[in-house]
């Protein structure tokens, strides 16, 4: 049995034909609508490393049935840069050196995107704890610490 | 030529290829588009020993979308090489539980993965071993141990220096086999075609993969090309090939089909290699000024029936203390298991958590300080070959650390610092990581419009290595980054060898200062470049040939301060400082993060990893990450990484030593020397769990 999903990726509308009920909508985005942007490295939601949002709140996209995004919006990765200017947390990760094999670092920027709309200035337990559900393997966190910090005071109102 | 002389060498340079991570555009080894793609699921073993005497597949043909279902009966031939691991369905012998007994090949993943479950394999099942034991009857003395060092090395009379020894230590550790966990689970598109076979592949070496792959289907390595441009993290376990990238291009040869093979996390767990379980037995005898007479360190390890794997575990202690009298010995025994693979400092990483645990409990005996004991116990020359060091800064950073962690006022009196319900502790140990480069070739070309390339087969796994060969490349050329494109990641680029042994940036590096040194002579000879540009070429074989006079070995000082929960036993590291002595840094941003990412893998080894055995049915029970846990962001706290300045002109054109690894290397030891002076309580198997605290 295939169905059909009609969802919003990243502001467009998109129709994708020929879906198997089972599969999640991180392999849907993955293999079938040429966005691997989100990865894939555990597929149980164990990692962080295919975050994404669907209508805003941050999920595991491993985790979510393609079917469940039926009429609703996505927003990865390749989402969150405004044509070629970057979202201040991409910009600070860049600059912190916050990515290095970069596998996880599409899940991270979208965690990190989320928790600075949700609290624009974290401490570093809030942002610890907001982040322990993104593992990354190469950096030891320290300069993802440093890439939201940054990124907090960038995107504080000037005063 | 412009004449600026770009210092780029040194400078905190970002990440060449950071734009294209950070906006998930970067391609890593499954994401390449290609047309009429196809997906294989592997059927794995479910038995640890045995035969397949019938495999069954009709029910799996008659699924929708599949194409084919090989196994041995009827999979392509492969040449023997030297490497058993890699004769993928070729024989119905099974050598470990998780081994490949057959692949689904079929349309898409999912219908690929259900019919691997109606795949029917019947075994005729023999007993198995799985456990590694000190006193196993199956015990033996490997030829040589990696990388390619004698198994045993004795100097002196160490049993009778031990026995007359006023101070002695003696005691068993052991560390647990650990999985590399890669964020990037091992992966291949493989495809033929008229020209032979390409893999895109999660590799650490183009070139290596090609040179292993090429006579296992008996071509040419020329009609085998690897592309990989990006690489999710390997720690070593993507530097030798494993089963699955050879699976993946038997399936493409059966079908005529691209197929796309990605390894499961669970999978990874018996298929892609592992850092052997250890147990370690460390002898010391001493004057009571703390003065070493004797140091014995014996290992015993493990590896699969089919494959010897014979990790380096003793070999660091044969360089780190001075010392009359020495032996150090490894022996491994022949288990049912898959073969243990590389793995973040093979060898240095467990067996310095045991010499340096053992240091720390020689301190205490004597009544020492930790630091200085090590200070007294400096040798002079390597006590192994009696060469003298290129560069040693052990002490050095001993010093450096102590200063920045606070280490002077230290009361060594174990379990006596309470804060709340946390007994805290502070611990520190060494670190060292021998020096490695391998031969390699690069071309260096200028355009008529001022850009250079260079191109080398490298590889970059996270490690910075692209952006780092630009930044060597510019400096040579004496002009600003923005000019030089560094190609790597490609077998149709010049030879290169892998990311291993934390080689990277001495090879690869010294092959592009010689290619871009001769572009500029050349370029000097033609007086400008011509308008059909030019290039060079440059084989490294010739230099790196010439042994060195020296011995050559990076060093590092690690500090930890842990809190131990009084009541549940819970241990935690509050922060962690090393100080490393590397030669030069080429890229303080790159490099620190290499050293923090090490030092945390270091923490996790410490607290978290384990890698459970399933003794019954012979395989890794906590195959996941809910289960095998690494270390997240809220599992660690403060990490400071800082070097100590070291000008080393025996290494290599930049003056570099390898970064990649000495990070982890000490930590372990480090935490639980903090752990027993918080507790008083010594914890000589890894990892510490709250069990083995709570008294
Ligand atoms: S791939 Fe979704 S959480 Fe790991
Ligand atoms: S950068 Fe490699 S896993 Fe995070």
């Amino acid at each position: 049995m295939s169905i059909r999903v009609n969802f919003t990726v990243n502001g467009s509308a998109e129709s994708v034909d020929g879906v198997w009920e089972g599969e999640s909508l991180l392999y849907v985005l993955r293999e079938r609508m040429g966005l691997p942007g989100s990865k894939n490295a555990c597929e149980q939601g164990e990692c962080g490393s295919c975050t994404v949002y669907l209508d805003g709140i941050p999920v595991c996209a491993c985790l979510v049935a393609a079917g469940q995004v039926e009429g609703r919006s996505v927003r990865t990765v390749e989402g969150l840069a405004d044509g070629d200017r970057l979202d201040p947390v991409q910009e600070a990760f860049l600059e912190c050196g916050a990515v290095q094999c970069g596998f996880c670092t599409p899940g991270l920027i979208v965690a990190c995107h989320d928790l600075l709309a949700r609290n624009p200035a974290p401490g570093d337990a809030e942002i610890r704890e907001a982040l322990a559900g993104n593992l990354c393997r190469c950096t030891g966190y320290e300069k993802i610490l440093d890439a939201v910090r940054l990124a907090a005071a960038r995107r504080a109102p000037r005063p | 030529m412009t004449t600026v002389a770009a210092r780029a060498v040194g400078t905190e340079a970002d990440r060449v290829e950071g734009l294209e991570k950070v906006t998930g555009r970067a391609r890593y080894a499954f994401e390449h588009p290609i047309e009429d793609m196809v997906y294989a699921a592997p059927v794995p073993s479910v038995v640890a020993r045995g035969e397949v005497i019938a495999v069954d597949v009709a029910e799996a043909l008659t699924f929708p979308g599949v194409i084919d279902v090989l196994w041995h009966g009827n999979a392509p031939k492969l040449e023997r090489v030297g490497n058993a691991e890699l004769h993928v369905l070729q024989s119905p012998r099974v050598a470990y539980r998780g081994q490949y007994i057959a692949v689904v090949i079929a349309k898409t993943l999912e219908e690929a993965r259900e019919a691997a479950l109606r795949v029917g394999v019947e075994y005729a099942v023999e007993r198995h071993d799985v456990g590694l034991r000190a006193d196993h009857p199956r015990l033996y003395r490997p030829e040589r141990v990696n990388p390619d060092l004698p198994a045993d090395v004795q100097q002196g009379d160490p049993d009778t220096a031990l026995a007359a020894a006023p101070v002695t230590v003696d005691a068993v550790y052991r560390t647990p086999a650990e999985h590399n966990n890669p964020m990037e689970p091992h992966a291949t598109v493989a495809r033929w075609d008229a020209e032979g076979l390409t893999l895109y592949d999660s590799t650490q070496g183009a070139t290596s993969l090609r040179d292993a792959v090429a006579p296992l289907f008996g071509i040419e390595p020329s009609s085998v090309r690897v592309i990989a441009p990006h690489v999710g993290g390997g720690f070593g376990a993507k530097g030798e090939p494993h089963p699955p990238v050879v699976l993946a291009a038997l399936a493409a040869r059966r079908t005529g089909r691209p197929v796309k093979l990605a390894v499961t996390r669970q999978q990874m767990f018996s298929v892609t290699g592992y850092r052997t379980p250890t147990i370690q037995r460390v002898r010391l005898g001493a004057h009571p000024d703390g003065h070493l007479t004797a140091i014995v360190h014996d290992a015993v390890e493990q590896s699969s029936t089919i494959h010897e794997f014979a990790e380096q575990t003793t070999t660091p202690t044969r360089i780190m203390y001075a010392a009359p009298n020495r032996r150090t010995t490894h022996r491994l025994v022949r288990l049912d298991v898959p073969t243990p693979s590389w793995m973040r400092a093979p060898g240095e990483a467990p067996g310095m958590f045991a010499l340096e645990s053992a240091m720390d409990e020689l301190a205490a005996a004597c009544g020492l300080d930790p630091i200085e004991l090590r200070i007294r116990n400096e040798p002079e020359v390597d006590p192994e070959t009696g060469l003298p060091f290129s560069s040693r800064n052990l002490v050095a950073c001993l010093r450096d650390g102590a200063r920045r962690f606070g280490w002077a006022d230290r009361d060594p009196a174990p379990g006596v610092r309470r804060r709340g319900r946390l007994l805290i502790g502070t611990g520190v140990a060494a670190s060292t990581y021998p020096v490695y480069r391998s031969a390699c070739q690069a071309t260096a070309r200028a355009e008529p419009g001022g850009i250079f390339t260079v191109r080398i087969a490298a590889a970059d796994i996270g490690t910075g290595a692209r952006t780092v060969l630009t930044q060597i490349a510019a400096d040579v050329l004496r002009v600003p980054l923005g000019r030089v494109r560094v190609a790597i990641g490609d077998s149709a680029l010049p030879r290169a060898s892998l990311a291993g042994g934390s080689s990277g940036t001495a090879s690869w590096g010294t092959a592009v200062t010689r290619a871009c040194e001769a572009l500029r002579d050349e370029l000097d000879r033609r007086g400008g470049t011509p308008s059909t540009g030019v290039t060079v070429s440059v084989d490294t074989t010739e230099e790196n040939g010439e042994p060195s006079r020296f011995a050559r070995h990076a060093f590092g000082a690690q500090f930890a301060e842990v809190g131990v929960d009084r009541d549940t036993g819970e241990a935690r590291v509050r922060r962690l400082l090393g100080v490393f002595a590397v030669g030069r840094v080429l890229n303080p941003k790159t490099a620190r993060s290499q050293f923090i990412g090490g030092m945390t893998m270091g923490l996790s080894m410490a607290l978290l990893e384990e890698s459970v055995l399933d003794r019954e049915f012979g395989d890794y029970l906590n195959h996941d990450l809910a289960q095998y846990h690494v270390a997240a962001c809220a599992d660690v706290p403060a990490v400071e990484a800082y070097w100590v300045e070291e000008s080393d002109p025996h290494l290599n054109p930049m003056g570099s030593k390898g970064i990649g690894e000495i990070g982890i290397v000490g930590t372990a030891a480090a935490v639980a020397n903090a752990v027993h002076h918080a507790t008083g309580i010594r914890v000589r198997d890894l990892p510490i769990r709250l069990d083995k605290l709570l008294t």
